[in-house]
């Protein structure tokens, strides 16, 4: 396990932000850690570069314990929390300089930076004049500066449009497929991460809801039925009739829990016979972000 | 910000003075040599001990500060492969060098102008006496008693994000510390902010004993008075206190 936090515990003031969390990310995975705003996903990624202290539970990052080995393990971890921290009053290129200074990191690696995020273009204009999505993106080069095997990244697309979020994807990728490294991810949306992440992590109100590899979340995804038809409504109302369960109802829709093929033949023929005119029926997995809702909805 | 604050404040103090000199020089041009160079000199001195240093400090520890501050940058540096000291003194260490550069500009620019003053208009006799290693000691003494004010202005423009707080905290304080050192309290050495106008006035002191003598007095400068042991000890144990703070502080 690259992260393995145990029972950890983190209280502003009377509030409990982190809820006993137990997270385990193994070595080469991509973990997109998930919640809604406000969950505890900064917190918690403040606990685990002890910005913040532990207060219960521990922390062990590449197998070390982390109060106790604090530089060790944070020379191997590269950091993007919240908006990135730029100073605006110098260019992009003299961002990473200073940075390369403070780690002893040759100058040359600078130059590769700026031209794996795509700002050689940009590298000698202030940073203050760039745009949110060439900030964030600096602040990636930034995390990547050091080569570091972990990359903590909370909610590096923040304000990148469509074709950023591909491109970081594309780069998280290659990092993880080719350089062996780890990478842990926050979001609120599920749909950014799930086309990338090998392993899920959902958070709300500071407890861990679920945690797996991707394929484990999707079983978890009960498949439905879903018919579509004119009067939804009044269909909805004859099937509850019948003792159906119906979870869903809207304009062109029903929706029901599949049990069995033999069920939904049963259903089709009921609501033929009845003369309801149905367009199509058919078994669907629910997509995985209303799943997520439901995760985090349910708790 | 800090780094040219340091440099012009010297060089424009100094730079009105000589203008100032330059245009009454003809009531100036009986004073014999060192009486013109101690009011030269004098004249930054005076405000310099009691108003100018101790704002400069505030202003420079706020400026080493906030920069981190305003970039929100504070975050990314303390989850950096690097020990905290060395972050939290290194800032310290900026913030100290950037006094110490300003007061040593002081000595140079009024040395500088000084010397120009005597060239441009010889009836004053700037060339007369030599000024150098006293002005130097001056300020060097000023440079130790500020050192209390530095690390307590420098931990607080690190706790406090706006520059109000430090600000006023500052000004406050260096305003009761010029009433108590100005009213001559017997406890005005314990208080940092006292010290600078504390430096100045043994200073001033010593060259009224001298005075009454005709001829031209001599002026020695008592380095280590009880007031800058006074401030060494304050600007180390606040400095470790700090250090303490940084350590166990959580980084929001």
């Amino acid at each position: 396990m690259v992260i393995d936090t145990e029972g950890l515990t983190f209280n502003f003031g009377k509030q409990t932000v982190v809820k006993s969390l137990s997270l385990k990310v193994p070595e080469g995975s991509i973990y997109g850690f998930l919640g809604p705003n406000g969950a505890g996903k900064t917190t918690t990624i403040k606990l685990l570069l002890n910005l913040l202290k532990t207060q219960e539970g521990s922390i062990r990052i590449f197998d070390k314990e982390i109060q106790s080995n604090r530089i060790e393990i944070l020379s191997q971890i590269g950091s993007l929390i919240e908006q990135p921290a730029i100073y605006l009053h110098l260019t992009g290129k003299e961002n990473l300089l200073n940075r390369a200074l403070l780690l002893q990191i040759p100058e040359k690696r600078v130059d590769e930076m700026l031209d794996l995020v795509h700002l050689t273009n940009a590298a000698h204009k202030k940073a203050g004049q760039y745009s949110l999505g060439m900030k964030q993106r600096l602040g990636i080069a930034l995390a990547l500066l050091s080569d570091p095997k972990l990359l903590i990244l909370d909610e590096p697309t923040n304000g990148l449009d469509p074709n950023g979020i591909i491109e970081v994807r594309e780069l998280l990728l290659r990092l993880v497929n080719h350089h062996k490294k780890t990478v842990f991810i926050s979001s609120h949306l599920l749909a950014e991460v799930e086309r990338m992440a090998t392993h899920v992590g959902i958070i709300n109100f500071g407890e861990l809801l679920f945690q797996g590899s991707i394929d484990e979340l999707q079983t978890l995804n009960q498949p439905q039925v879903q018919i579509e038809a004119e009067n939804t409504v009044d269909i909805a109302n004859f099937l509850k009739r019948n003792n159906f369960t119906v979870t869903e109802v809207d304009d062109h829709h029903i929706y029901l829990p599949f049990t069995s093929k033999q069920k939904m033949s049963e259903i089709n023929a009921i609501l033929n016979r009845n003369g309801y005119t149905i367009y199509s029926i058919n078994k669907q997995q629910k997509d995985l972000e209303k799943l997520f809702l439901a995760i985090t909805q349910n708790a | 910000m800090g780094f040219w604050s340091s440099v012009l404040l010297p060089l424009l103090l100094c730079l009105l003075l000589f203008v100032g000199f330059l245009t009454h020089s003809d009531k100036l041009a009986h004073s014999p040599g060192m009486i013109l160079w101690l009011q030269f000199a004098g004249a930054i001195l005076g405000i310099m001990g009691s108003l100018i240093l101790p704002m400069l400090i505030v202003f420079i520890a706020y400026s080493v500060n906030s920069i981190e501050h305003k970039a929100d940058t504070w975050k990314t540096l303390f989850s950096l492969p690097i020990s905290k000291l060395s972050v939290y003194s290194a800032k310290y260490l900026y913030a100290f060098f950037l006094v110490f550069l300003c007061l040593l500009l002081f000595v140079l620019f009024t040395l500088g102008f000084g010397n120009l003053l005597g060239a441009l208009k010889p009836e004053l006799k700037f060339s007369e006496y030599n000024v150098a290693s006293l002005l130097t000691q001056v300020y060097f003494k000023l440079f130790l008693s500020s050192l209390g004010i530095l690390s307590i202005q420098f931990l607080l423009s690190l706790l406090f994000r706006d520059f109000l707080k430090p600000m006023g905290i500052g000004f406050v304080c260096t305003i009761t510390g010029v009433i108590l050192a100005g009213n001559g309290w017997k406890y005005a050495y314990l208080f940092p902010y006292s010290h600078p106008m504390l430096a100045i006035k043994t200073i001033e002191d010593g060259m009224k004993g001298n005075n009454g003598d005709s001829a031209l007095p001599k002026i020695t400068v008592d380095l280590f008075t009880k007031e800058i042991f006074v401030s060494l000890v304050i600007a180390v144990i606040i400095f470790a206190a700090g250090y303490f703070i940084v350590l166990k502080k959580s980084v929001k």
